[in-house]
């Protein structure tokens, strides 16, 4: 818990032109501007790169692979472990070809999803520094996130359903060590009851009033202290007031209007990474 | 069924020394002493005086032969300790044992054929009992005092016409049982020499003393016991055959030098290689029960925060334990730990890394560290074994401890069983509470406060749950455990679990502290709360121990019960039938409980509400109940109330699940009966049985069946309210309190606390017990935990006729009787004694009638025994009762947040209510609520009677008042004469507490309507 939410690494992707139009989505209200995607996009990589001082390894866009910037969906990494997901979607399975390769050369202990059964989106799998909770949605099952718990050995893994939305993340993420950020949905609230009940340590709670709001990037970075990625008071000016309520944090507002219209989070766009001093 | 093994060898060999030594009986006095001395408790004492207890229960074994089997349990007790008591107040009790015994001896006899191949299987063990018994009653002897020599006398005249009525009983049994005299006199014989001699002990060349016997005082049997320790070493300790587990343990710490011990226990394997707690307040013979006294050194709790520990040996000792469990892969860890793991060890053990020294690759390949141990985790060992230098043992073993402990299975044990719908699962108990696992994933979890109830039925183990914020109902969840004996180990586990680390706060009242389960188990040692009390007073420097390099390997690994996963699976009695509902295999049976009537009764025990919000609850609750009879049954489902009411709840995550009847033939009509006798006795009086019970009139009539009844249900509910001097004595004199009074580890625990008149029950009899968690309290508040059943079952009817809300729904006549019905006894503590008389206001009424009936104490039929006292007598004939079948499995909680409730069969029932009640208690509803110091339910079945007792004691004043309520169900055909049922449980229920009184008497009589009716 002491080192939760050090990271030295990042993991992001490039954005295919193929994201406007073949990017899957959960509704096809809005139409994406590509070009704000990829300006919001290296905005984002910025921040981590530039503002935050991590190493960012930017993995090449696929055209083939329109959901590619979701990085975070195509691998779990805690520790020196990362487990390489077999994502729900078919249409992404390939997208952990290049992870795979990206995270090996980091010298991680590469887990893989070898059960042609077994589905899991990193986007389920919420890790609280403690322990792993995983939604079992559309895009994760049960065998993935079994495979999960047998990957990380030494947290206990609980299976919470997520029976609305993309992802468990979709509504939640962590907001620092034991503490939750929430979206105020009714599904949002009953799933953090159940994670509430289902865990043996206490969590606190910051309920913001939009749910997607409610996925950010936490970080606990030296020289920096607790630092939080959230959503921006252009696209949800309630719920960026609620983070206001977390004293001593870096706030960095991060705009996320285009990929959120392919149901892309704040967390889906890279994969975090604490490698030791050595490597 | 050891109890009893054990005693019948007993009797036996007792007759032979009669036999051979005739010129005994001026002993009798002797006996007298030896009564009174058992009372002034030392160790030594307490254990003749449980000789001297079974001893006589030996006489009834005997007389009773293999009907003891069908005996109910308490009998054998009541019997024993009347005896004594009649020891201790009068020397004349001779007379009075004897006729007791001459009283009960032949109405048994007759019903004994049939049995014998339960003699037989005793057979094996006897040879074992007899040189026990040898060894004992040669130490009584020894010790000053005569072990109720004269009581043999007695036995052996008493016996004899029990024995020769006994016609029915096989030759066979009886050629054995010549033999076995014989052998036994042989053996006796010197014992009683010994006896007469006294100093003349070296003349006892009976093979079965050892020399080392004739040193000691005490000229028990010895017998080696080896127990694994957690170096790998085995350490030899001979005890006394009879020895209880205490001493085992006892010489296992002094060995170890340990002293913060209440976090370990000693296994043992069973007779199906299940490893098994050794009970420290038990024998130790009687747990292994196979002669193989090999033991197994363990933790058995995992202290959640190990660098809370006092001492250091005590984190090594924890430090082993681990190691082993991570070697074995109970405690499953990733690479990295493993290997940090291991490099704590190699620090712990060897000191720091010396780069010189040759091979250094040797020490660790010698060494298991995981499961799949390779050569590049040793070497990550070891690169980071380098890293700890300048550690020493006792900070590599905190380091150790503190990667251990946030392992995700760190301290759960885990059993295998089945959800509701058949699916693989794992239960883990752990500190918190209980976690369910389905393959590696935790699915579920249930935090003890969470938990109000923990029970198990044959095979199958339910939890009730604490409804949460916003939900209004408790539910109930069900397990399928693949045999009784395993849900058996799991619910002790549960009990030991919770009441180490749960029953811990400061501010528990001690007496709280425990939980007195009933049945013949609790856990009997001290709370983690009191071990860290404990522990914060050792003032010892610290001791020097070696840590000896991991022997582990040559070590089973099978040492430790903890998450033995494998258990059981292949084990036969595994039924195939997963549901919850057991289809029983006798017809006759009718296990009948039903969710939503519980659900009343779990109102009442609600703490945290106050007293109006409970009786709006119970309001609620009636209401809800009452509309759900009246409706019309539901041919095609629809959504009822409780439907409803589950979709409501906020946390939508339980699922209700009903198990269709199988509605048996209509030549099987099933009659359930439940008796409610509430008794109270004075202590002034203790000897005296004051019957306030008259059944009306009406009784008969209301117990007579048609052949169409289905259903019965008699509450026996038998209220005590003695002051603790008199509860003390009473104590010494029953068996296994005493046992439990002499444990070490209670030593907050008042003495008037620990149990008494718990009917022993018979090994294979279901028991049923519960564990009520009332914030930091501990009751059983009910008796029985939802059952299933084959064949709908008028809930209600089940259920005790106290409750508040069954009276309601069963006859709406009877609200002139509400008074009584907010008496029901498995109210919470603070509510028992309201409805109560105080002993001091019964006292005049008490004495009176304790004389009045005093000359009816033994085996008059209740329905003969005419009280002149008031009496609230009320009936009831509901018309139609609708049942209600609901099994609420919330396994999958996390995974299902849709609740299928499905429509529950409804079936059509007469029920009748019939209430017998001594008027005096209802003047005391202003009444102290007291302090509920235990609570204890103990449920036993026979053929066709399941008989549940539930004893509440609880502390008002300086009185504390136990009120035991027997609620006995009688299930089965036309074929059973129900009035005799019924008597016979009335007058069971007075015999075994011949020093309360009967306070109340319900019957409730279910007649399932032949279908055409409807």
């Amino acid at each position: 818990m002491a080192g939760f939410g050090k990271f030295t690494h990042a993991v992001v992707r490039g954005i295919p032109t193929s994201l406007a139009k073949e990017a899957l989505r959960t509704d096809q209200l809005d139409v994406v501007d590509l070009e704000k995607a990829q300006k919001e996009h290296e905005v984002y990589v910025d921040v981590l790169r530039e503002k935050l001082g991590l190493q960012v390894i930017q993995l090449p866009a696929d055209e083939s692979l329109p959901d590619c910037v979701f990085v975070e969906d195509a691998a779990v990494v805690c520790g020196d472990t990362a487990l390489i997901t077999r994502p729900g979607a078919q249409s992404r399975r390939n997208e952990t070809v290049a992870m795979k390769s990206a995270l090996k050369e980091m010298d991680l202990n590469i887990v893989e999803m070898t059960d042609d059964n077994a589905t899991l989106d990193g986007g389920d799998v919420l890790f609280t520094g403690l322990e792993f909770f995983v939604g079992l949605s559309k895009r994760t099952n049960q065998k993935g996130a079994d495979i999960l718990a047998d990957a990380f050995k030494d947290y206990v893994v609980s299976t919470v359903p997520v029976l609305e939305g993309l992802h468990l993340k979709s509504f939640c993420s962590m907001g620092g060590p034991g503490l939750i950020i929430i979206g105020s949905s009714e599904l949002a609230q009953k799933t953090l009851k159940i994670m509430q009940q289902m865990s043996d340590h206490r969590y606190d709670k910051l309920t913001v009033p939009d749910d997607i709001a409610a996925n950010c990037i936490y970080m606990n970075l030296p020289d920096k202290g607790h630092v939080l990625l959230h959503c921006t008071p252009e696209e949800f000016p309630e719920s960026s007031k609620a983070f206001e309520m977390l004293k001593d944090y870096i706030l960095i507002p991060v705009s996320n209007m285009e990929k959120g219209k392919v149901d892309g989070a704040l967390t889906c766009c890279s994969v975090l990474i604490n490698k030791k001093a050595h490597v | 069924m050891t109890t009893e093994v054990g005693s019948e060898t007993e009797v036996k060999e007792k007759a032979e020394e009669t036999a051979t030594q005739p010129d005994q009986p001026e002993k009798a006095t002797e006996d007298n002493q030896e009564v009174a001395n058992t009372e002034n408790a030392t160790a030594e004492g307490g254990e003749e005086e449980e000789v001297v207890v079974e001893e006589e229960e030996d006489k009834k074994e005997k007389d009773g032969k293999g009907i003891s089997r069908f005996l109910p349990p308490w009998l054998k007790k009541q019997k024993s300790q009347g005896q004594v008591v009649a020891n201790e107040t009068s020397p004349t009790n001779k007379v009075i044992s004897e006729a007791t015994e001459e009283e009960e001896a032949p109405a048994p006899a007759p019903e004994t054929n049939g049995h014998i191949e339960e003699v037989e299987e005793k057979e094996e063990v006897q040879s074992e009992e007899v040189k026990q018994k040898e060894a004992e009653s040669t130490s009584n002897a020894s010790a000053d005092t005569q072990p109720a020599t004269e009581e043999k006398v007695t036995e052996s005249t008493a016996q004899s016409p029990g024995e020769a009525k006994s016609a029915t009983e096989d030759v066979k049994e009886e050629e054995q049982q010549q033999k076995k005299n014989e052998v036994e006199g042989k053996s006796t014989e010197p014992a009683a020499t010994g006896d007469g001699k006294g100093t003349a002990d070296e003349g006892l060349s009976s093979i079965f003393q050892s020399p080392l016997r004739l040193v000691r005082r005490n000229k028990m049997k010895l017998v080696v016991c080896h127990v694994a320790l957690l170096d790998g070493t085995d350490f030899p300790c001979e005890v006394e055959k009879r020895a209880k587990g205490q001493f085992l343990f006892f010489k296992v710490y002094e060995h170890l030098n340990l002293m913060e011990r209440d976090y370990f226990g000693l296994t043992y394997k069973d007779s199906h290689e299940q490893r098994c707690w050794l009970d420290p307040t038990k024998d130790i013979k009687r747990q292994i029960r196979s002669n193989n006294w090999q033991f197994s050194f363990n933790v058995k709790f995992y202290p959640p925060d190990p660098s809370l520990l006092t001492e250091d040996i005590t984190r090594y000792l924890l430090c082993l334990q681990l190691r082993e469990d991570v070697a074995s892969g109970r405690l499953p860890c990733s690479f990295v730990t493993h290997a940090l793991l291991g490099s704590y060890t190699l620090q712990a053990e060897h000191g720091d890394y010396e780069p010189d020294q040759p091979q250094p690759l040797d020490y660790i390949t010698q060494q298991s560290f995981a499961p799949n141990q390779n050569k590049e985790m040793e070497e990550k060992i070891l690169e980071l074994h380098k890293s700890h230098r300048g550690m020493n043992p006792a900070q590599a073993d905190t380091q150790f401890l503190e990667n251990a402990k946030k392992l995700s299975m760190y301290g759960v044990d885990l059993h295998r069983a089945k959800d509701s719908e058949g699916v693989d699962i794992m239960l883990g108990v752990c500190a918190n509470g209980l976690l369910v696992y389905k393959d590696k994933l935790r699915i579920n979890r249930f935090a003890w406060p969470k938990i109000l109830k923990i029970s198990y039925k044959r095979n199958n183990y339910y939890i009730k749950i604490r409804p949460g914020e916003s939900e209004q109902f408790e539910s109930t969840v069900g397990f399928k455990l693949p045999n009784h004996r395993s849900a058996k180990r799991l619910w002790k586990v549960c009990v030991e679990n919770h009441s180490f680390f749960r029953l811990n706060s400061p501010e528990v009242p001690p007496k709280a502290r425990f939980l007195t389960l009933g049945s013949k188990f609790r856990y009997s040692g001290r709370t983690q709360t009191q071990t860290r009390l404990a522990s914060s007073l050792i003032d010892r420097p610290a001791p020097n121990f070696e840590r000896t390099s991991s022997k582990r390997i040559s070590r089973s690994l099978d040492g430790a019960p903890v998450i033995n996963i494998t258990e059981a699976g292949s084990e036969n009695g595994h039924e195939p039938h997963l549901e919850l509902h057991s289809d029983s295999k006798s017809p006759m049976r009718v296990h009948g409980q039903n969710i939503y009537v519980r659900h009343s009764n779990l109102m009442l025990e609600d703490h945290d509400k106050t007293q109006e919000d409970v009786l709006r609850h119970q309001a609620s609750i009636s209401q809800l109940k009452r509309s759900f009879m009246e409706a019309p049954p539901p041919s095609p489902p629809q959504p009822n109330q409780w439907e409803k009411r589950f979709s409501s709840s906020p946390a939508a995550t339980l699922r209700a699940q009903h198990h269709p009847p199988e509605q048996p033939a209509t030549a099987q009509v099933e009659i359930e009966e439940t008796h409610v006798i509430q008794e109270v006795s004075k202590e002034t009086k203790p000897a005296t049985v004051t019957v306030t019970v008259s059944p009306s009139p009406d009784a008969p009539e209301g117990v007579a069946l048609q052949p169409e009844v289905r259903e019965q249900e008699v509450v026996v509910v038998v209220e005590e309210a003695s002051d603790t001097a008199t509860r003390a004595r009473q104590e010494s004199v029953s068996s296994e309190s005493e046992s439990d009074e002499e444990a070490e580890y209670q030593p907050n625990l008042p003495s008037p606390i620990s149990h008494t008149l718990i009917p022993e029950e018979k090994e294979e009899e279901v028991e049923e017990v519960e564990r009520e968690e009332q914030g930091e309290q501990e009751k059983g508040v009910e008796p029985d935990p939802i059952t299933k059943e084959t064949a709908p079952h008028p809930i209600e009817a089940s259920q005790s006729a106290q409750d508040v809300e069954e009276r309601e729904n069963g006859a709406e006549e009877e609200k002139g009787e509400t008074d009584d019905s907010t008496e029901d006894p498995m109210m919470t503590p603070d509510e028992v004694p309201n409805g109560h008389a105080l002993p001091e206001e019964e006292a005049p009424g008490m004495a009176a009638m304790a004389e009045e009936e005093e000359a009816k104490v033994n085996g008059e039929s209740p329905m003969a025994d005419s009280e002149p006292r008031p009496q609230v007598i009320c009936c009831s004939e509901p018309p139609v009762v609708k049942t209600e079948m609901v099994t609420i499995s919330d396994t999958f909680a996390a995974q299902k947040t849709h609740i299928t409730t499905k429509e529950v069969p409804i079936v059509h029932t007469e029920t009748k209510t019939i209430t017998y009640e001594a008027a005096q208690l209802d003047n005391n509803g202003e009444g102290d609520p007291g302090v509920l110091m235990t609570a204890q339910t103990i449920t036993s079945e026979s053929l066709c009677t399941t008989t549940t007792t539930h004893i509440t004691k609880t502390l008002k004043g300086g009185l504390s008042e136990t009120r035991i309520e027997k609620r006995i169900v009688i299930t089965g055909d036309s074929d059973i004469d129900h009035d005799q049922a019924l008597a016979q449980a009335i007058k069971e229920a007075k015999e075994q507490h011949p020093d309360m009184s009967v306070t109340r008497v319900v019957v409730h009589k279910e007649t399932e309507l032949a279908e055409e009716d409807e």
